[in-house]
């Protein structure tokens, strides 16, 4: 037992006080604890600078994925205060606040539909399915803001591989939690509840989807959908699903929450498209965030959010403005 | 007690309030500044944080704006509308302001842009126009132009300080994506207030077309016996009520 000297400590390897208060959940295992730690000022105001930084359970990554883009990470404390989770609120900063209490243990998520073996897993299942990689991806919000999050997780095809869709599956269907105790924003009908997205079975099995659980070294924090997510880093935003709770494989399009909220608006490819317009603004450029305050500069959106080259082939003689 | 003595004294702490909203965000803009590790008090897309939020105060002060003369009304405290000037103004302050930001943000200081939007999408000829209409007012805000156009005329191109309040409202509703709750909210204030004033107007109508025929019938008889003299019109004060009455005490 190395029993070190009092002056090989450093204050900087005392434990935050804040994960020592959560030392237990974390014991409970890896995907259970909330992922952020927000500290402030003792006078806990509006007016101290509050922090926000990765304190949750780590999750063990086994690789870097070729699939990471060398572009400079968002900062933890936007990735994660500002944030589209109608469920609990349609402010960017409601989810941070109201998904604090958010109870992500234990979870299971039900496959069902066309498949061999309907089946139901719990987060431990799944996050032994296959290592666990950091994909660094640019996500690109409908709204033309953009940012750049170094997920964790694999490749969604790896589970759909697993439970065996039947050759009469065309199409995957996503849901999110429905809580009516824990999710204020549930209340109102603003979007057809449960939260559901869909892909077609060759996007949802191709490498770049993600089956995630983490991002910035640790689980996901509450407000970003823990405890796992799709991520489709050539669509807009919204086709993800957060607090996954269902996989349904299904024989056609399946309806998904934002379509039924704005046809016109939201179609069901929603490939990130710089000359197809949203009817109400432009799509040729966004915003990265975590620039300047007062910064004017605008970068252009890339076709397929720059990942044309691994994805464009789908789409191969479909005319993506009809197919928006 | 004469409130009209002490309105003079009630109107710089009234002007340091509506600042406030602009306060609030230039602290939070020193914050994120000075401290760009923390959580962003603008949010982490501050450029759509404060377009949003100058964007809604514009609004406020147009309800606040249009609300003096039914609250003063219906509470009879007449001397509210001697902040009404400079409710007004502060709704094309913030309005400019989040013109300014959406110009500035949106479109990258690009003429072109903001025509193609204000052409294109309706949201944004809504939210144009609204500002556009608040120009001529700022401009005719003040004493001397109510002496140049005369109270009547005057009052009839304030009148259009309800497009304003209805094409802002337009505006935020149809921008929203998904959930009208804010819009929704603001629309109902508007349409109480607009509402007030037609309900105002028609019953006014309506009394002046009953004094016109008492005073008729009046003379009627009147001359029909020679002896009695016409009888003079009554007094009109207490039925006609311009929006510009009060004007001079501002």
């Amino acid at each position: 037992m190395l029993i070190k000297k009092a002056s090989d400590l450093k204050w900087s390897e005392v434990t935050p006080k804040s994960v020592y208060m959560n030392r237990r959940k974390f014991l409970a295992g890896a995907g259970v604890a909330a992922g952020a730690a927000f500290a402030a000022g003792p006078a806990s105001s509006w007016l101290d600078p509050q922090t926000a930084h990765a304190a949750g359970a780590k999750l063990a990554v086994a690789s870097k994925s070729p699939f990471s883009t060398s572009e400079k990470e968002t900062p933890y404390q936007i990735v994660t205060t500002y944030n589209n989770f109608y469920e609990f609120g349609t402010d960017k900063g409601d989810p941070v606040r109201n998904a604090k209490n958010f109870v992500t243990t234990p979870w299971s998520v039900t496959i069902d539909g066309e498949v061999a073996k309907p089946q139901k897993f719990s987060v431990q299942d799944l996050m032994a399915l296959a290592p666990l990689e950091e994909r660094i991806y640019r996500h690109r919000c409908v709204e033309a803001w953009s940012i750049v999050v170094p997920w964790i997780g694999y490749s969604l095809s790896v589970l759909i591989n697993k439970v065996q869709p039947t050759p009469k599956a065309k199409f995957v269907q996503f849901f999110t939690d429905l809580d009516h105790h824990q999710m204020p924003g549930v209340s109102e009908p603003v979007l057809n509840w449960p939260y559901r997205e869909g892909l077609r079975l060759d996007e949802a099995m191709h490498p770049l989807t993600t089956l995630c659980f983490g991002m910035y070294g640790e689980v996901l924090p509450n407000q970003n959908g823990a405890p796992l997510r799709t991520v489709i880093p050539w669509k807009y935003g919204f086709k993800c699903t957060k607090s996954l709770v269902r996989v349904k494989f299904v024989t056609s399009q399946p309806d998904t929450s934002w379509n039924s909220e704005g046809p016109t608006e939201y179609g069901f490819y929603s490939n990130v498209n710089p000359n197809v317009d949203h009817p109400r603004w432009s799509q040729k450029a966004e915003r990265r965030l975590g620039g300047s305050i007062f910064s004017t500069a605008r970068i252009p959106t890339l076709m397929f959010n720059g990942y044309g080259d691994q994805v464009a082939s789908l789409y191969k003689g479909m005319d993506l403005r009809k197919n928006f | 007690m004469d409130i009209n003595r002490y309105v003079k004294w009630l109107k710089p702490p009234v002007f340091l309030l509506s600042l406030g909203p602009l306060a609030a965000l230039a602290y939070k803009a020193y914050h994120d500044t000075r401290f760009p590790d923390a959580v962003p008090l603008l949010s982490g897309n501050p450029q759509a944080f404060i377009r949003n939020s100058t964007g809604f105060w514009t609004l406020v002060f147009i309800c606040i704006t249009i609300g003096v003369t039914p609250v003063r009304r219906l509470l009879r405290q007449n001397w509210l509308v001697r902040f009404r000037r400079m409710m007004g103004l502060f709704a094309f302050f913030y309005g400019t302001l989040h013109f300014v930001t959406y110009f500035l943000f949106d479109t990258g200081l690009d003429w072109g842009a903001v025509v193609k939007d204000v052409t294109m999408r309706p949201f944004i000829t809504a939210g144009f126009l609204a500002w556009v209409l608040m120009v001529p007012l700022a401009i005719t805000s003040t004493a001397g132009w109510v002496r140049r156009l005369g109270g009547k005329r005057w009052q009839k191109l304030h009148s259009l300080v309800y497009v304003t309040a209805i094409a802002a409202g337009l505006h935020y509703w149809w921008l929203v994506k998904a959930d009208v709750t804010v819009p929704r909210r603001f629309a109902v204030i508007v349409a109480l207030f607009l509402g007030y004033r037609v309900v105002a107007y028609f019953l006014k109508k309506r009394d002046d077309a009953a004094l016109a025929r008492a005073r008729a019938e009046r003379n009627v008889s009147a001359r029909a016996s020679a002896k009695k003299p016409a009888v003079s019109p009554l007094p009109c004060g207490s039925l006609s009520d311009t929006g510009a009455d009060n004007w001079n005490q501002t």
